[in-house]
C-alpha cells in the first residue's frame, strides 16, 4: 500500500505521548484563548485545496478547518475553495484533475474518517499533485476524540514538508508567561494558541522560560523566593524543584542541546557571570566566564560546543562567543549600541537578538559566516525573540496599546503574526522543539 | 546619542569600579550563609530562609519590631536610594541614608538584611536585571565599607519586574532606577 508503515507507528507512538502529556496538562486550564492576526505574506504562495474529509463532520474536532487555518496562517499557501465539487473526492479515482486545475490549485489534499475497532479515530489523508496527478504523500493516524486537533496539526504538518520542503511545526507548542493584575502564570499552549494551559501561577514575577530538548522539561526563573531563582519544572509530572538558588541573583538558564546541564547566570562571586550547572540541580556550579562586566543571557549553539550571551565588557551590552569549555571570548555583534538577548539559529549558521536603533528595539538575524545584519521588525518595544524548531518563523513580545502580545515574523521579514491572548499581558515566549520526530 | 554612549562609557568605568567587591563577596558563599543562619538559630530565627515554596516562611516576632528600622523619624526608616541612567552610583543626597544602615548593621550585628536592585523597563530583562544587581551590589558595597559585614547583606536584582511607577515615561523611569533595602520584618 502507498501509506508508510514506519511513519504509521511512529505516529501512534507520538499520539500516545501527547496523551500523556495533554492529560497532565488537563489540571490546570488557562481559560485563556489566543487569536492569531497575520499580516504580510510570502513572495510565492503554494496553491492548495483541502477538501472536508469524509465522515469528519461527526467529529467533536472537525480536522480540516483546523489544517486549513494552520497552512493560511504560515503565509506560504493560498487556500483553493474546494466547494462544488460532484462528487466530492475522498478517494484518489474520485479525483476530477481537470477541474482542480482549472481552480488554479497545485494540490489537493483528500481524506476520510472512520471508527477502528479499538474505538479511536481512523484518519486516512493524501496529498495529491494535482498537475503531475500522482500522489505526493499518504498517511494513516489512530486517534482519541482528544487527539483530533493534535492530529490536525500533524496532517498539516505533512502538507507543509511535503510542499515547501521545511519542517512542519504546527503541531508543537509554545510557553510563555501572562501578567493580570498581580498574578503570574507560565502557560503552554499549542503552536495556533489554542488549547493554552497554566503550568504554575504565582504571585511573583517569573520570566526566562526555556524548554528542554526533549521538550518535557522547562526551565524559568521565578521571583517566589523574594529573589531571583532558577527552577526546572516537568511538564509531564508537574514537580519544580529550584535547580540554582546561590546567594544573590540566579537567572537566564540555557539547556546544553543533551539535556543535561544548564548555563544560568550568577551573583554569588560578585557582578553577574555565567557559570553551568547540572540540570537537575545536583553538584558545584563551574565558573564559564571571568569578567569584570556583565555576561547574561546565555545560548548553546545546536551542536553544543560554543554559547552565545550578552556582555556590556566593551561598554554597552553587545552579544559574545565563547567556547562551552570556557576560555576567551569573541565579540560578534558590532552595529549599534545595544545588542541583547541573542538565540542560535536551529542549523546553526545565524542567530536572532535584539538591537536597539534609535529609542526602539527590533527583533534582527545575523548571520555567522557573512555578519550581515537583517532587521526583521518596525516596532519599537521588542523583546526575547526565539526560532521555531524550522529556524523559519521567529516569535518575540512586543507591546501593542501599552499591553504585552506576542507576535511572530518569518526569518525573511516577510510575513508577521501578532498573537492576541484574551486577557492580560503576554511576554517571554518561547517556542517549543519538535519532539516528535 | 552622544550622551547614551558617554552614559554607556561611564556605566563600563562604574562597573570596573563596582567589581573590585568581587573579593569580598566570595566569602559570601551558600556554605558560609548556612553556618551563619544556624549561628544566628541560636538568637533569633534564620531571616535568609532556605525554603523551597513562597508560603511557607515562618514569621517571626523578633527584637526588631517596633525599633528605629520603623520609626518615621528616624532616618533608618528611609528605605530606597535612586540612581541615574546607566549609572550605579550611590549619589550625594542618599549617602546618610546607607550611612545610617551600615551603622545600624554594625550595631546589630545578628541582623541581616536584602538590598533589592531594580531598573527601568526599556530593553532586555534579563540583561535589565543584571544592571538592577549592580545597583544592589554599589549600595552593598558603600555599606561594607562603612562597616557592616558581607554576611550581613545579600544583594539580588529584580530587574524591571517591580516597577514603583507603572508609567512609559522619564518621570517613572527613573522611579524605577533604585536600590531598595529590605528588612526581614517589613
Amino acid at each position: 500500500m502507498q501509506y508508510k508503515t514506519e511513519n504509521l507507528h511512529a505516529t501512534m507512538l507520538n499520539l500516545l505521548r501527547a496523551l500523556i502529556v495533554s492529560l497532565l496538562f488537563a489540571a490546570g486550564s488557562a481559560g485563556a484563548a489566543m487569536t492569531i492576526e497575520i499580516v504580510g505574506a510570502g513572495a510565492n504562495q503554494i496553491p492548495v485545496a483541502i477538501v472536508p474529509f469524509r465522515a469528519e463532520d461527526g467529529l467533536a474536532q472537525k480536522l480540516t478547518p483546523v489544517v486549513s487555518a494552520d497552512l493560511a496562517r504560515s503565509g506560504l499557501f493560498r487556500m483553493v475553495d474546494p466547494g462544488g465539487m460532484n462528487p466530492v473526492p475522498y478517494e484518489p479515482e474520485q479525483l476530477n484533475y481537470a477541474q482542480w486545475k482549472a481552480r488554479g490549485a497545485e494540490a489537493v489534499v483528500i481524506g476520510s474518517v472512520s471508527k477502528a475497532a479499538d474505538g479511536r479515530y481512523e484518519i486516512r489523508f493524501r496529498v495529491m499533485d494535482a498537475v503531475k496527478q500522482t500522489q505526493i504523500a499518504g498517511f494513516v493516524y489512530f486517534a482519541t476524540e482528544s487527539q483530533l486537533r493534535l492530529t490536525a496539526h500533524k496532517i498539516a504538518d505533512v502538507i507543509y514538508e511535503k510542499l515547501t520542503g521545511d519542517t512542519g511545526v504546527f503541531a508543537t507548542r509554545i510557553t510563555y508567561v501572562v501578567k493580570r493584575g498581580r498574578n503570574y502564570e507560565l502557560h503552554v499552549a499549542d503552536a495556533d494558541g489554542f488549547g493554552a494551559q497554566s503550568v504554575l501561577s504565582s504571585n511573583e514575577p517569573i520570566i526566562s522560560p526555556a524548554w528542554s530538548p526533549d521538550g518535557t522539561r522547562l526551565a524559568y526563573v521565578s521571583f517566589e523566593q523574594k529573589k531571583p531563582v532558577v527552577y526546572v519544572q516537568s511538564l509531564v509530572t508537574g514537580a519544580r524543584q529550584p535547580v540554582a538558588q546561590f546567594r544573590g541573583s540566579n537567572s537566564a538558564p540555557a539547556w546544553s542541546p543533551d539535556g543535561k546541564r544548564l548555563v544560568v547566570t550568577l551573583t554569588r562571586d560578585g557582578g553577574s557571570q555565567l557559570f553551568t550547572i547540572n540540570a537537575d540541580g545536583s553538584g558545584a556550579p563551574v565558573r564559564l566566564t571571568q569578567s569584570s562586566a556583565i555576561d547574561t543571557e546565555a545560548n548553546f549553539s545546536p551542536d553544543g560546543q560554543s554559547i552565545l550571551f550578552t556582555s556590556d565588557r566593551g561598554g554597552g551590552p553587545q552579544i559574545y562567543r565563547i567556547s562551552a569549555a570556557g576560555g576567551a571570548a569573541q565579540r560578534v555583534t558590532f552595529e549599534g549600541t545595544y545588542n541583547v538577548s541573542p538565540r542560535h539559529s536551529p542549523d546553526g549558521k545565524s542567530f536572532t537578538f535584539i538591537q536597539r536603533n534609535g529609542g526602539r528595539f527590533n527583533v534582527a538575524v545575523q548571520d555567522f559566516a557573512s555578519r550581515q545584519v537583517q532587521v526583521l521588525t518596525d516596532g519599537g518595544i521588542d523583546e526575547s525573540p526565539s526560532f521555531a524548531p524550522n529556524g523559519k518563523i521567529i516569535l518575540y513580545a512586543t507591546e501593542i496599546g501599552g499591553r504585552g502580545i506576542l507576535a511572530a515574523v518569518s526569518s525573511d521579514g516577510r510575513i508577521k503574526q501578532r498573537f492576541t491572548a484574551d486577557v492580560g499581558d503576554a511576554r517571554e515566549p518561547a517556542w517549543s522543539p519538535v519532539v516528535n520526530k | 546619542m552622544k550622551r547614551l554612549i558617554l552614559a554607556f562609557a561611564a556605566a563600563a568605568i562604574l562597573a570596573a569600579c563596582s567589581s573590585t567587591p568581587t573579593m569580598e563577596q566570595e566569602g559570601a558563599a551558600v556554605e558560609d550563609r548556612n553556618a551563619a543562619a544556624a549561628a544566628a538559630a541560636q538568637q533569633k530565627p534564620p531571616t535568609q530562609t532556605q525554603t523551597t515554596g513562597p508560603t511557607s516562611k515562618p514569621l517571626e516576632s523578633s527584637s526588631m519590631s517596633g525599633n528605629a528600622l520603623k520609626d518615621p523619624s528616624n532616618i533608618l526608616s528611609k528605605r530606597t536610594i535612586y540612581f541615574e541612567l546607566d549609572s550605579n552610583v550611590v549619589k550625594e543626597e542618599f549617602k546618610p541614608v546607607v550611612a545610617a544602615h551600615a551603622r545600624y548593621l554594625q550595631q546589630n550585628r545578628g541582623v541581616k538584611m536584602t538590598v533589592q536592585g531594580n531598573a527601568d523597563e526599556r530593553g532586555s530583562r534579563e540583561y535589565n536585571l543584571a544592571l538592577g544587581q549592580r545597583r544592589a551590589d554599589a549600595v552593598k558595597q558603600a555599606m561594607q565599607l562603612l562597616g557592616a559585614q558581607p554576611d550581613q547583606i545579600e544583594s539580588v536584582s529584580f530587574g524591571e519586574e517591580k516597577p514603583k511607577a507603572t508609567g512609559h515615561d522619564e518621570k517613572s523611569w527613573a522611579e524605577n532606577r533604585r536600590a531598595d533595602l529590605a528588612y526581614p520584618n517589613d
